[in-house]
């Protein structure tokens, strides 16, 4: 039920936006997230976008997973 | 898929794994409270790759689980009325109620249409002028904010024939009252850590979570659904323990933002304001769930037409109320994967797809 999945936006229009999901388009609502705009990824839920996905924060999280495993490594 | 794959790698994730393994020096339990992240532990065989000593209990996050056989009844009381036509999400299909469920009701004959999204719902609305269009408003946080705009949206479009039976549940305040149980003693399920929900969070940030370490010194991490969040999660939540600092940390950053989502937010403020609501398993939660505000109370079902649902029973024997607070797991009840399965379900946890008895069913191979 609160299943979310990164979409990448393709065009927007108004509260909308046509998003591609795994090569197919779909038209979805991006009244939630009026800060997205083309290219951002954003989370998907029941037909509107709920979050833009945080491209930085993404990178980060996965450098610190590899810290964490490193410093692990040296102990 | 971006933003995915990189979360799904092994060779990582086996890794984080030995460090908990280290890292992880004492019994500890751990509640994942939505039933999203239930469904990925067993999917990826997390649990079988913990410690023995980290025990992780599933919790009430299951929208159509913790909806009581009363709404269910409501909603299927809805779809008899003449002249009607039920919107849902295809997950409520199946669901029993006291006596019968929305599927009966259409074999029945009721006019009942599953929706992916509420605004398929306001199509359908639009497409059928001539009939009332309700929809069965179940969900969380997550799921609220869309209803919310759709309420808008047919305002703006001074759409006449739409309604909302709003079943919509609040989370923090549930969790609030099985911590205040657990603290009182009334509950056998005293836990170190929650696993907080990452899409819930996405809406509402991390800030109404900090009650919990705050006042019950339990240890909070806000998690996203891939295998590497959820292994990060449970790093995280082993470090606060051992450490005994616990504190509300977000695994789930390019998801979750501390303040949350502002602008779904507002929508839905604007629209639903908190009330009591009565969750399956957990009983009466003040402000635990939404209704809507006077100014939109012409979209409320409930009050636009006149039913008379069945008193309401509970199916004998199925322990899903228990299987929602944490208190037991799914192979302990005894009608699991016997007289009830995905196919022929008795209660609510094994026909939603984030139902931890469906999850066992589907992936719990060697659950103990
Ligand atoms: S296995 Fe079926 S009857 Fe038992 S608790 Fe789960 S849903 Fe209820």
């Amino acid at each position: 039920m609160c299943l979310a999945v990164p979409v990448r936006i393709v065009s927007v229009e108004g509260t909308n936006a046509e998003v591609e999901i795994g090569g197919l388009k779909r038209k979805i609502s991006i009244w939630l997230t009026p800060e997205a705009k083309v290219g951002d990824y954003v989370l998907l839920h029941t037909g509107y976008a709920i979050n833009v996905i945080d491209e930085v924060e993404a990178q980060k999280t996965l450098e610190l997973l590899q810290e964490m495993i490193s410093t692990d490594e040296v102990h | 898929m971006r933003f995915i794959d990189e979360y799904r790698n092994v060779d990582l994730g086996q890794k984080l794994v030995s460090r908990i393994h280290r890292v992880c020096t004492q019994p500890i339990k751990l509640m994942e409270f939505c039933g999203g992240h239930t469904t990925a532990i067993l999917k990826y065989g997390i649990r079988q790759l913990l410690p023995q000593t980290v025990e992780m209990l599933s919790g009430p996050g299951c929208p159509v689980c913790v909806t009581t056989n009363a709404d269910l009844d409501k909603a299927i009381a809805l779809a008899h009325l003449p002249n009607v036509i039920i919107t849902t999400f295809g997950d409520m299909m199946k669901v029993p109620g006291s006596y019968s469920s929305l599927q009966q009701a259409k074999a029945d004959g009721a006019d009942i249409r599953i929706v992916y999204s509420v605004r398929d719902a306001l199509d359908i609305t639009q497409n059928n002028p001539k009939k009332s269009v309700i929809f069965i408003g179940i969900g969380f946080e997550t799921t609220a904010p869309t209803l919310a705009a759709s309420i808008l949206e047919a305002e703006q479009k001074e759409i006449k024939n739409f309604y909302v039976l709003s079943l919509l549940k609040l989370c923090p305040p549930a969790i609030k009252l099985l911590l205040m149980i657990a603290l009182v003693g009334l509950s056998e399920v005293k836990l170190d850590g929650i696993v907080c929900p990452g899409h819930v969070s996405a809406i509402i940030g991390s800030y109404p979570w900090e009650f919990i370490p705050r006042q019950y010194n339990i240890a909070c991490v806000i998690s996203g659904f891939e295998p590497l969040d959820i292994l990060l999660s449970l790093v995280m939540l082993i470090d606060q323990i051992e450490l005994e600092k616990p504190k509300v940390e977000i695994a789930y950053r390019r998801g979750v933002k501390p303040e949350g989502n502002r602008q779904a937010q507002e929508l839905m403020a604007r629209v639903f304001e908190p009330t009591t609501a009565t969750w399956r398993g957990i009983g009466k939660v003040p402000l635990g769930g939404l209704k809507l505000k006077k100014e939109y109370e012409r979209f409320n079902a409930e009050s636009t037409f006149s039913i008379t649902p069945p008193l309401p029973r509970e199916p004998k024997a199925c322990l899903c109320g228990d299987i929602l607070r944490g208190a037991k797991r799914p192979p302990e009840c005894k009608l699991f994967g016997e007289s009830c399965t995905p196919e022929n379900p008795i209660g609510p946890c094994m026909v939603s797809s984030e139902g931890a008895c469906a999850a066992y069913f589907h992936y719990g191979v060697s659950y103990g």
